[in-house]
């Protein structure tokens, strides 16, 4: 991996830096531009965001690389997996049986 | 606030114990003084960074605090051995289990745990320290100010009485207007904020400092259960902070996270509770297992059996220890589909955790095995841990929970879980790891009493309850009638308690006989063993290791032995980088527990005013640019020529 940075043009970079830059302009564009919904608007913001921070981790900051990269993968993996078990979980198990009944 | 209502008052047993409190502080002042050993403590223990150092404290602290939960658990079980015993009062015995409960957990096992993997983790994977000795100081200032802080709540202003779990409705002001689960919110707060930084510092530890050539497969599985506790700490703390943090806010500013009132829900404590609670189970099982591996493999004079395998075990148990909170509370009325899937995250758990026993029956198959007191305590938790696994299989399943949720079933259950899976284990550890700490050995015949009274006390104690459980009797009853035919179960098993008092006391003389009259000449290998922190020196030295190991395959140093390549070179030896002891870490400890005392009160002009001590400790901390010292090679050599003989 480390070979392809030397010599060769960076186009990891490129396509990231383009790529942010359109996501960015895509949200811009929901926001103002288009006759959707409050909510739908968040949901789609929220989901490029998810793209966003994908391509920074992975474009600009080299996350994989390094001698022991893949525990930062295995890391945030994890740490995904943790906030939607915390969170649904939760949300699933106070708001079904008894508890739905109000 | 008046003088009375401060301390507690009007009975004979706690009015005994703030005059033995009173009496032992200014006892232990005064010894320290005519000693004149104040400079030396607060050198050599108070201000230290040494993991090994800090482990001990960690020990020391839970052995005290197993004192004090045990005596708990004695005054229960007497009040309990006779029905219509008047000896507790219903509030006195609430106040009671909840202590035992709480101190046992977060007091005594954690402090026991950690301190062994303090001790530990660092020497086996041949680092000579861990990755933040000054953070690590502050975790054990943290979690021993916090213990203090829940445990003066007996003798000031009232203990928290609403069971270790501290349900809502019950621990809301509503319904417990005392300060007393004021002290469990912050105190416990306070402890949790330590267990959380002991936890980043053990994962960053063993990522980043093993010894060269150890690569993942061939950390001793000791590390390997370290390493999955913390991690799980570090999942699973926060949960905690969270949920205490909006628990002082109820109790401390009047929100309504958890009272129907307003519309918050009481359910949603219990849920982070347990969310938090299970993994819990899991930080203070996994270490212990490590250890038992250790031991087994040790005594058997063989590699572990199935080592992969264990690895693989360990971290599912650990992923699946997330999944499984709801079955603490399958009777709270919720759908079949929670129910069920809960149901089954939990008895798959039980497929690993099975693993681990076959992998420890092979370990022995073939071996030659000694009966050392470390062995022994392994030999007995497998028996009992098993007892404890199945009963757990039948709490498991949702339907059948109906029955025994509550009961003393469960109670049993339980302390079939923890007195096997960590006393024994703690116990087991500090047979076996006693004489890297101390450069002696703990007697082994005086060890033989603290076994078997102690194994026999408890199985005596905890196998009624199951009885009376299935029999109908619920936990936290403080008194039961003569009709209900409990009456020889519960006797029986106060008896136990007894017994199991004195393999506890057993343990204490025999720490004291062996400080004493041990043998000092036990070399730096006494038991033979496979690891690394068999390497060096016994106790160890501060600096662990003169030359830093390499590792080439899984249990190194057993094969090194056999190659006879043990030794180091004198060219090898370069000066040593050490951390410099430092006065911040447990001048924020007594910082926050200031604070946290004036919290509990609700004095919040006292608490704001004296947070201005824990600014003052963050500011003096990161001004301070000390980058420790040098161990010049002269003296390496000098400490290392005294066991080893004269270095080539």
């Amino acid at each position: 991996m480390s070979s392809t940075h030397s010599s060769r043009f960076p186009w990891n970079h490129l396509i990231g830096f383009i790529l942010s830059i359109a996501l960015t302009l895509l949200a811009v564009f929901v926001k103002f531009y288009t006759s959707f919904s409050d909510s739908i608007v968040v949901w789609i913001i929220g989901t490029l965001a998810i793209f966003q921070a994908l391509i920074q981790l992975f474009m600009f900051m080299h996350v994989t690389e390094g001698k022991e990269g893949w525990i930062n993968v295995v890391n945030m993996i994890y740490s995904v997996f943790l906030a939607l078990v915390i969170v649904f979980g939760s949300i699933w198990v106070l708001t079904s049986g008894h508890a739905a009944m109000h | 606030m008046s003088l009375d209502e401060f301390f507690v008052t009007g009975d004979p047993l706690i009015l005994g114990s703030q005059i033995a409190i009173g009496l032992t502080m200014v006892g232990l002042v005064a010894l320290i003084t005519y000693l004149k050993r104040w400079k030396w403590l607060w050198r050599e223990w108070f201000t230290t960074v040494d993991h090994k150092k800090i482990g001990i404290m960690y020990i020391l602290a839970g052995v005290l605090m197993f004192f004090r939960g045990g005596v708990d658990g004695l005054l229960m079980k007497a009040q309990t051995s006779r029905p219509e015993l008047g000896f507790l009062d219903a509030q006195h015995y609430d106040e009671i289990f909840t202590t035992h409960g709480v101190i046992m957990i977060l007091f005594m096992a954690m402090p026991l745990l950690i301190g062994i993997m303090n001790v530990v983790v660092p020497l086996q994977i041949g680092a000579r320290d861990v990755a933040f000795p000054k953070l690590n100081a502050l975790s054990f200032w943290l979690f021993f100010v916090g213990a203090m802080l829940f445990n003066i709540s007996f003798v000031i202003g009232g203990s928290p009485d609403a069971g270790w779990t501290s349900y809502f409705p019950l621990a809301g002001k509503e319904f417990t207007p005392g300060v007393g689960n004021n002290y469990y919110a912050i105190a416990l707060q306070i402890a949790g904020i330590g267990t959380l930084a002991t936890g980043i510092n053990f994962v960053v530890t063993i990522i980043k400092m093993r010894a060269p050539g150890m690569s993942w497969m061939k950390m001793p599985i000791f590390t390997w259960t370290s390493f999955v506790t913390s991690i799980l700490i570090v999942a699973a703390f926060p949960i905690f902070t969270v949920a205490l943090a909006f628990m002082s806010l109820d109790r401390l500013f009047g929100t309504h996270f958890f009272t129907v009132a307003a519309g918050g829900d009481p359910m949603l404590w219990l849920n982070l509770f347990w969310l938090w609670g299970h993994p819990e189970v899991y930080i203070v099982v996994l270490p212990a297992f490590g250890m038992f591996s250790e031991v087994i493999a040790t005594f058997s004079r063989k590699n572990l059996f199935g080592y992969k395998s264990m690895v693989y075990a360990v971290a599912g148990i650990a992923f699946l220890s997330m999944l499984v909170w709801v079955h603490h509370f399958y009777t709270m009325g919720n759908s079949a589909a929670v129910n069920s899937i809960f149901s089954l995250t939990t008895i798959m758990i039980a497929i690993p955790t099975g693993v681990k026993i076959f992998n420890w029956l092979f370990t022995m198959r073939k071996g030659r095995i000694e009966f050392s007191n470390a062995m022994l305590w392994s030999l007995a938790f497998i028996p009992c841990f098993t007892i404890g696994g199945v009963t757990g299989v039948m709490l498991a399943m949702a339907a059948a929970d109906y029955q025994y949720h509550n009961t003393m079933f469960l109670v049993a259950h339980f302390h079939y879980v923890l007195i096997p899976g960590v006393v024994f284990a703690v116990f087991a550890g500090l047979y076996y790891w006693w004489p890297k700490m101390f450069g002696f050995k703990l007697n082994e015949k005086i060890g033989k009493w603290h076994f078997w009274l102690f194994v026999i006390g408890f199985n005596m104690t905890f196998m009624p309850m199951f009885f009376v459980g299935l029999d109908g009797m619920s936990r936290r009853m403080y008194t039961y009638s003569e009709s209900t035919g409990w009456a020889p179960w519960l006797g029986f098993s106060a008896v136990g308690s007894v017994v199991m008092a004195a393999g506890f006391a057993a343990l204490c003389y025999n720490i004291y006989w062996s400080f004493r009259y041990a043998s000092r000449d036990v070399g730096s290998d006494p038991w033979n063993g496979r690891t690394l922190e068999w390497a060096t020196a016994s106790p160890a030295p501060h600096y662990n290791f003169a030359v830093v190991p390499e590792v080439d395959r899984i249990d190194d140093f057993w094969y090194k032995k056999k190659e006879g390549k043990t030794g180091i070179k004198k060219s090898d030896l370069k000066p040593v980088h050490m951390p410099s002891n430092s006065w911040t870490p447990i001048f924020l400890g007594v910082a926050f527990g200031i604070v946290g005392f004036f919290l509990v009160f609700e004095w919040f002009t006292l608490a704001v005013i004296s947070s201005i001590l824990i600014v003052i400790g963050l500011v003096a901390n990161s001004f301070d640019y000390d980058d420790g010292y040098h161990i010049p090679v002269d003296e390496l050599e000098e400490e290392e020529r005294e066991w080893r003989g004269e270095l080539k």
